[in-house]
């Protein structure tokens, strides 16, 4: 298993090294000018000119991505071409909004989704199971910025129980993070509990009609336990599946969510970053997303052993 | 009980009533501290040199930080700001402007001379008006004797000495430090945000694209007069003010009607119903002049390097179609072919009356057909992102296709239209015909700041690189024109002469309204948005 481990890890390392080329150059040959983003509206060609020699915009292509690579080997990824402020600063003070709404969503996400696919296998074709797939369909089919509109509209207007937006860190206390947080976390909910409870739901029904299922059964034992401890671990792989994906899926940027919630968190940076053509902050964002999906994957692979004693990789 | 609460959750268990109400005192939201002042800008703050870039957000961070020698008030008339008191020798070729006592940078360094000097010195050489000011000085500096005193002398009179120091919008005029200003081409962001104006920036809080933050000056003495525009008195009554970037515009709406932000620059026209109907919200246009929306053909190529095609393109359009299409609301627009504003001493209707009353489509399908227009399609460039800029192309494009005109209208991002609109290739290569942008109205209000009636051609002009020497003579006749008349005068004859050659056309003037609570007061009006002078009612 350890060495499975370390050869993943290698095997990432090719990997990210692709992505970082491909990235480069498709930001190479995205029509838009640094340099007359930030030269303004008002400068003349001759003025941007100079600003794109300044930046070293004017060297040749691989001068430009090999001086990126050799800067990111030693730990620095650059600075904004717009605003000067280092890469590394302009990310890490956005990870934490975005990682505590990917936290938040799935944690909540998981505690609901799970048991309400369980219940749906278990009384399948009830009103509940119905009850639950409708549930599914609307998570589904309404897009999150509606939901986050009326989230708003109805418990930050009407009620007043929470701001309308923004974002404060868990270091300035509990009561004003909650308050900050709890809107998107809903709102990403929704949609995340159809999907997870979709997933649950037919990988119990599955599972449910095996025989060692009806073995246990007719052994005497009861059907909490039968659900829980035959059923749903034995179905877990796909779950947790989905659930990292999920959560890789946040990591990499929830732009809506993030706009509709004025959270300042990855999925604006780089948005924002892509239509100013800031291009060692696109560079460095694609990369850790990248990043984010290799070690989700890993996890999600370590997970399959763990929670299923038949998986062994070689 | 919050009401309604108690009818939403009547059906509920009691521990569960209570537990939705302690959460709901648990998560209630925080007042805002009565000394910040919360407000959402037009756009994110990101370049942090208001001399290196003409981005209207580095102007408006550059009022906040620093200071200028001279600013306009509401009578658009320069006023004396950093200054004391000047003197003009008789011969009108010497300067001699004496500084206020008690100007202080950030950092604690009184502003002196040599300050002065390295920061118009560096203004100079990336402001239009400020290079032309630069083509007149033989010499300046601080005096040998006074370091309160800066000395300019020029080489011969000239008329626009006050005004361009006076200058209101992008690039301004603004004083740094020699150390920053002498050391740093203007092609480079100045490293320190440090200046001697009213507000302090607070380095440790920026996060581009997030939140910009300003405190207070304690230090900073202000002038004794009322403020008017950027002139007079800056009194800042807040501790702190914090420039939010939001996004999203129903977002905006929902946190100044829930008292989460204090004020928004640009409120969005499609919600000012909404705005103007709650009572605690005040709505207002704080910039008369408002803003000017042109369009812009290529000089440089077929067809419109044939001055009869461009000024077919002119003629077919009507301003009225634009405004239309693109604001709606006669209340936020004016028809206007003053292509120095209406509203300014230099308005003029001369040559501007088809794209106010409709009327030149005829005209123009008679200069198709006199310059032998063969039919090579107008690439029109179309930025899609920007909701002020995606409307007018759409407009343009119809009127020129009414005149009989081809047109290739191509959509695509503003970055990408900023990148294009460089190249001076012909279209077929990467280059353009035509595209449409909007300016501040103190960015194009005299012949000087407005880039539109250049002539220099390819080597230092404005995209679409008109090359027109008698045209820059009439500039450089205005500039020397001894008083508003002959300024008048030559501004109009300007005006006509462009139209003629059909290098720009205004094609609309609106106006962006600003809300903001109800309890600030002394919101001021200007060319640009001021933060001193507001405070919060008792």
């Amino acid at each position: 298993m350890f060495g499975y481990i370390l050869q993943r890890i290698f095997a990432a390392i090719p990997v990210m090294g692709f992505v970082a080329l491909i990235v480069f150059l498709l930001l190479r040959l995205t029509p838009g000018d640094p340099a007359a983003i930030l030269a303004g509206d008002a400068a003349t060609p001759a003025q941007i000119a100079l600003i794109r020699t300044r930046l070293g915009l004017d060297d040749p292509l691989y001068v430009q991505f090999f001086s990126w690579i050799w800067g990111m080997l030693r730990g620095d990824f650059g600075v904004s071409l717009l605003s000067g402020t280092p890469v590394l600063q302009m990310i890490a003070s956005r990870m934490e909004p975005t990682i505590s709404l990917a936290l938040t969503t799935i944690t909540l996400s998981v505690l609901i989704a799970v048991p309400l696919g369980v219940i749906a296998a278990w009384k399948q074709g009830t009103l509940i199971d119905r009850f639950v797939m409708l549930l599914s369909v609307v998570g589904f089919s309404v897009p999150v910025f509606v939901i986050g509109y009326v989230m708003i509209s109805f418990f930050a207007m009407e009620l007043r129980w929470f701001p309308v937006q923004g974002f404060r860190s868990i270091t300035d206390g509990l009561q004003p993070f909650l308050e900050r947080i709890t809107l998107p976390t809903l709102t990403l909910t929704l949609l995340y509990v159809a999907l997870i409870a979709r997933i649950t739901r037919t990988s119990m029904l599955e599972i449910l009609g095996e025989d060692y299922i009806r073995t246990a059964h007719a052994k005497g034992l009861s059907e909490t336990r039968v659900l829980m401890r035959h059923a749903l671990r034995n179905c877990s792989v796909p779950i947790i599946t989905v659930i990292g994906i999920g959560f890789a899926l946040i990591i990499s940027g929830v732009v809506v969510t993030e706009s509709v919630f004025n959270l300042p968190g990855l999925g604006r940076l780089t948005v924002d970053a892509v239509l100013a053509r800031d291009y060692p902050v696109i560079q460095a964002v694609i990369l850790l997303a990248s990043l984010v999906y290799v070690v989700v994957n890993l996890l999600i692979d370590i997970a399959y052993v763990v929670l299923d004693p038949r998986i062994r990789y070689q | 009980m919050i009401p309604g609460l108690s009818n939403m959750l009547g059906g509920l268990s009691r521990p569960v009533v209570l537990m939705a109400a302690t959460a709901s005192a648990l998560v209630m939201a925080t007042p805002l501290s009565a000394d910040t002042l919360r407000a959402v800008k037009h756009s994110a703050l990101r370049v942090l040199d208001p001399i290196m870039t003409t981005a209207y957000m580095s102007r408006n961070h550059g009022y906040m930080i620093y200071d200028t020698l001279f600013a306009l008030d509401e009578n658009m008339e320069a006023q004396p700001q950093m200054v004391d008191s000047y003197e003009v020798s008789d011969d009108g070729l010497e300067y001699r402007f004496t500084l206020r006592d008690g100007l202080m940078f950030h950092d604690g360094a009184p502003v002196t001379g040599e300050d002065v000097a390295a920061s118009i010195a560096r203004w100079g050489e990336r402001d239009a008006m400020g290079q032309l000011l630069m083509s007149f000085v033989a010499d300046m500096g601080q005096d040998d004797e006074d370091a309160n005193v800066f000395v300019m002398t020029l080489s011969e009179p000239y008329g626009l000495v006050i005004d361009s120091l006076a200058k209101p919008s992008s690039n301004v005029p603004f004083i740094m430090p020699a150390r920053l200003a002498a050391n740093t081409p203007s092609t480079e962001q100045v490293p320190e945000q440090i200046g001697s104006g009213p507000f302090r920036w607070v380095e440790d809080e920026f996060q581009p694209g997030v939140v910009a933050v300003y405190e207070k000056f304690e230090e900073y003495v202000p002038r004794d007069e009322e403020p008017s525009w950027g002139a007079g008195g800056k009194v800042v009554h807040v501790d702190r003010v914090e420039w939010i970037v939001m996004p999203d515009d129903q977002t905006k709406l929902n946190a100044l009607m829930a008292g989460e932000i204090d004020y928004w620059e640009d409120a969005s026209a499609d919600l000012l119903p909404i705005l103007q109907s709650d009572p605690d919200i005040e709505v207002a246009n704080l910039n008369a002049l408002g803003y000017q929306t042109i369009m812009r053909p290529n000089a440089l190529h077929a067809p419109f390097d044939d001055a009869r095609i461009r000024r077919a393109a002119i003629l077919a359009v009507h301003q009225q179609d634009v405004m239309d299409a693109m604001i709606g609301n006669p209340d936020l627009y004016v028809l206007c072919g003053a292509m120095f504003i209406c509203g300014t001493p230099l308005e003029s209707d001369v040559g501007g009356q088809t794209l106010v009353d409709g009327s030149g489509q005829d005209q123009a399908r008679a200069l198709l057909e006199e310059a032998g227009y063969d039919g090579t399609p107008i690439v029109l460039m179309h930025p899609t992102d920007v909701s002020t800029l995606r409307t007018q192309p759409v407009v343009v494009a119809q009127a020129l296709r009414d005149v009989g005109f081809e047109v290739d209208l191509q959509a695509m991002d503003w970055q990408t239209l900023v990148g294009r609109r460089a190249n001076q290739a012909p279209p077929a290569d990467g280059g353009w015909n035509m595209f449409i942008t909007n300016w501040v109205g103190a960015d194009v209000f005299n012949p000087i700041v407005n880039n539109m009636v250049g002539g220099q051609g390819s080597e230092g002009g404005w995209f679409g690189w008109p090359e027109d020497a008698p045209l820059e003579e009439l500039r450089l006749a205005y500039a020397k024109a001894p008083s508003l008349e002959d300024q008048q005068q030559l501004a109009a004859q300007i005006q006509e002469h462009v139209y003629e050659q059909g290098y720009y056309a205004p094609i609309g003037q609106y106006f962006v309204m600003t809300a903001w609570r109800g309890e600030l007061e002394g919101v001021l009006e200007g060319p640009a948005p001021y933060f001193w002078n507001i405070r919060r009612a008792d």
